[in-house]
């Protein structure tokens, strides 16, 4: 971990393209089926899934191929109404989960980070080394006595042991990302600003916030699909079915599989893929090098 | 992994001194550096920012720890106090608790088969896309994003169907002229779909070798290419060797994550962990003992368990690696 710096400077990316130089052609030809081969491969799944989520349900085990004989776009308004409640009540719920824990993420890992990388405190150290430690503990080893904590403040089927421990900045991963890019932020920075007057929390909010924009959208991204995705601590805390999200919504799919429900489960399992591949697509390149600088998780 | 950072900063600490240093200049040295480092400890400055963290480390991560501990020698079932019951949860857990081993051997199948198979998938990919070529982009992002998708319900029910009785699978193998079987229902390999899951997300890994591979010196490279070393040579005796660090790396967190899995056992077997628990991974066992049965104490039992698991696999792994981990200093 340590050999990898945060974001490649100008210098190092100029370097790497200055090193394209093309291989021979029939090694290039051989290189190029060899990766289309193994990205086939890879995204053969996704697409088998959208093209049967657009395929009637007679078709989708008889006829295998990709491309459907005859669309059939209603498994999609079928699913929608389909399980329970409207889809649209799981995308909300999602919603206010994914929205809460991304607000909590920004601010709270920020300050940590911020205290972290800025100041000497008596056994920082310990604490610094605590931080890290908590990156390895898994869920499953606190998600008992947590639970308990919820049940007796009366929280369980609300939103909100999904959302408050990520303001008390229990997602280490941030921390750690945003304290090795504020390091990276010079210290003259500060230093000019407290001459001018200003306070630690001025400095925060002035100069190093505005400044590490790029952690916090990365922090963004991933806490959005991290928790988009997240299934267990949906599943634990979530029981009625008016309060669940997009991956509780689909699993009552999964119940009745018995009758002719494949196309709309597919379809809204396309759906409930949609914001991850879409923020996918459009951050891919900030999403690959997030997860090069610390390369946790996933 | 540095952490603090002990810099003297601008202008604390007087420059070399031009006269031999007395005793008394000494003190007020060190009385200057200690008033410095105070000054620069900002005063109740970092525990304020620390305030949201410090609660969420002592009330959601060291207390539950401990309550988890007690918990666990204890009969809990959330509606009437927890009764005391000594070590019985662990007594019972290691010697006539069927499913717990079974749970036991389900995972460290998964974890040993999906491990290696997706860290050597993950680095010859790297390896691939470690070449001067066009387009290398596309690729590595049609490569990352299984892996993005991670967890998620959505891709567990594509695997489901993908390995049903009549699903892709099957219909690949058709081809081939080979007769398929229901590979989710047959306990013999309902849990090597899961392993295929995991292996299917190699990307993380793949972006962290990728990026350790574009900080190779170039020049060693160089150098051996003159010596006249082949591709394998150079592989075996220059790349892997310093790639040693990532590789570690890399392996400590998927032996991790590996541990944890949970979603995709739970939705492939509709929660049950079947066919005959093949597909019991050690985290489904855990949720259904508390969440299922409300036989928390147990629960918590098993949740130590692994915990100590997964911190002995970490510490085993770090002292391993002494041995082949090479570092440049």
């Amino acid at each position: 971990m340590s050999a990898i710096t945060p974001s490649a400077s100008p210098l190092q990316k100029l370097r790497s393209l200055g090193s394209v130089r093309s291989l021979p052609g029939p090694r290039r030809i051989l290189l190029h089926t060899l990766l289309i081969g193994v990205a086939l491969v890879m995204l053969y799944p996704l697409l088998w899934m959208l093209s049967s989520s657009l395929k009637p349900d007679t078709e989708i085990f008889t006829h295998p191929g990709l491309i459907p004989n005859e669309l059939h776009p209603r498994n999609y308004s079928e699913g929608w109404s389909g399980s329970g409640n409207s889809f649209s009540l799981y995308i909300t719920n999602s919603l206010i989960v994914t929205i809460g824990a991304v607000i909590g993420n920004v601010i709270s890992c920020s300050l940590a980070a911020y205290a972290f990388a800025r100041f000497e405190f008596r056994g920082k150290k310990i604490w610094f080394g605590l931080m890290l430690g908590t990156l390895m503990l898994p869920l499953q080893a606190t998600l008992i006595p947590q639970y308990t904590i919820f049940y007796n403040l009366t929280w369980i089927n609300t939103f909100l042991p999904l959302i408050v421990p990520k303001f008390l900045a229990t997602d280490a991963f941030f921390i750690f990302l945003m304290v090795q890019f504020i390091r990276s932020i010079p210290r003259e920075l500060d230093q000019a600003a407290m001459m001018d007057g200003a306070n630690p929390l001025q400095i925060y909010v002035r100069i190093i916030l505005p400044l590490m924009k790029p952690a916090l959208v990365t922090t963004t991204i991933f806490t959005f699909i991290w928790t988009y995705d997240d299934f267990l601590s949906q599943l634990v805390y979530l029981q009625q079915n008016a309060r669940f999200t997009v991956p509780l919504g689909l699993t009552l799919f999964l119940d009745k599989t018995s009758g002719s429900s494949y196309g709309a489960m597919f379809a809204m399992s396309t759906l409930a893929l949609a914001p991850t591949l879409i923020c996918f697509l459009v951050f891919q390149k900030r999403l690959v090098e997030g997860l090069a600088t610390t390369g946790m998780k996933g | 992994m540095t952490t603090a950072r002990s810099d003297a900063a601008v202008g604390e600490e007087p420059a070399a001194p031009a006269k031999p240093a007395g005793p008394a200049d000494r003190r007020e040295r060190e009385r200057l550096r200690r008033r410095a480092a105070r000054r620069r400890g900002g005063g109740w400055w970092p525990y304020v920012f620390l305030a949201p963290w410090f609660a969420g480390l002592f009330g959601l991560t060291i207390y539950p720890m401990l309550d988890s501990l007690y918990l666990s020698f204890t009969d809990f079932d959330l509606l009437t106090p927890a009764r005391w019951i000594g070590a019985r949860n662990y007594t019972h857990m290691f010697s006539d608790d069927p499913v717990f081993w079974d749970s036991v051997h389900a995972t460290l199948l998964y974890v040993a088969v999906s491990v290696p198979l997706k860290l050597a998938l993950a680095l010859g990919v790297a390896l691939l896309l470690n070449r001067p070529l066009k387009g290398i982009g596309v690729y590595r992002a049609a490569f990352y994003l299984p892996s993005l998708l991670g967890g998620a319900v959505a891709v567990a029910i594509v695997w489901r169907q993908v390995f049903g009785g009549d699903g892709l699978f099957n219909d690949f193998l058709g081809w081939f002229g080979i007769k398929g079987q229901d590979w989710i229902s047959s306990p013999d390999t309902s849990i090597y779909t899961l392993i295929l899951l995991a292996v299917w997300q190699f990307g993380t890994p793949m972006v962290i070798f990728l990026a350790g591979l574009k900080q190779l010196p170039k020049d060693v490279y160089e150098a051996a290419a003159i010596d006249g070393a082949g591709t394998l040579t150079r592989f075996f005796r220059i790349t892997l060797p310093l790639l040693t660090p990532i590789v570690f790396f890399n392996l400590v967190l998927q032996i991790i994550d590996g541990f944890k899995t949970f979603t995709p056992a739970y939705v492939v077997s509709n929660g049950t962990g079947g066919p005959l628990d093949s597909t019991m991974l050690y985290s489904l066992y855990l949720y259904k003992k508390g969440f299922t049965d409300l036989q928390m104490g147990y629960a918590s039992a098993l949740a130590w368990v692994l915990f100590l698991v997964i911190a002995g696999f970490t510490a085993v792994n770090f002292v391993a690696s002494r041995y082949w981990v090479h570092y440049d200093d």
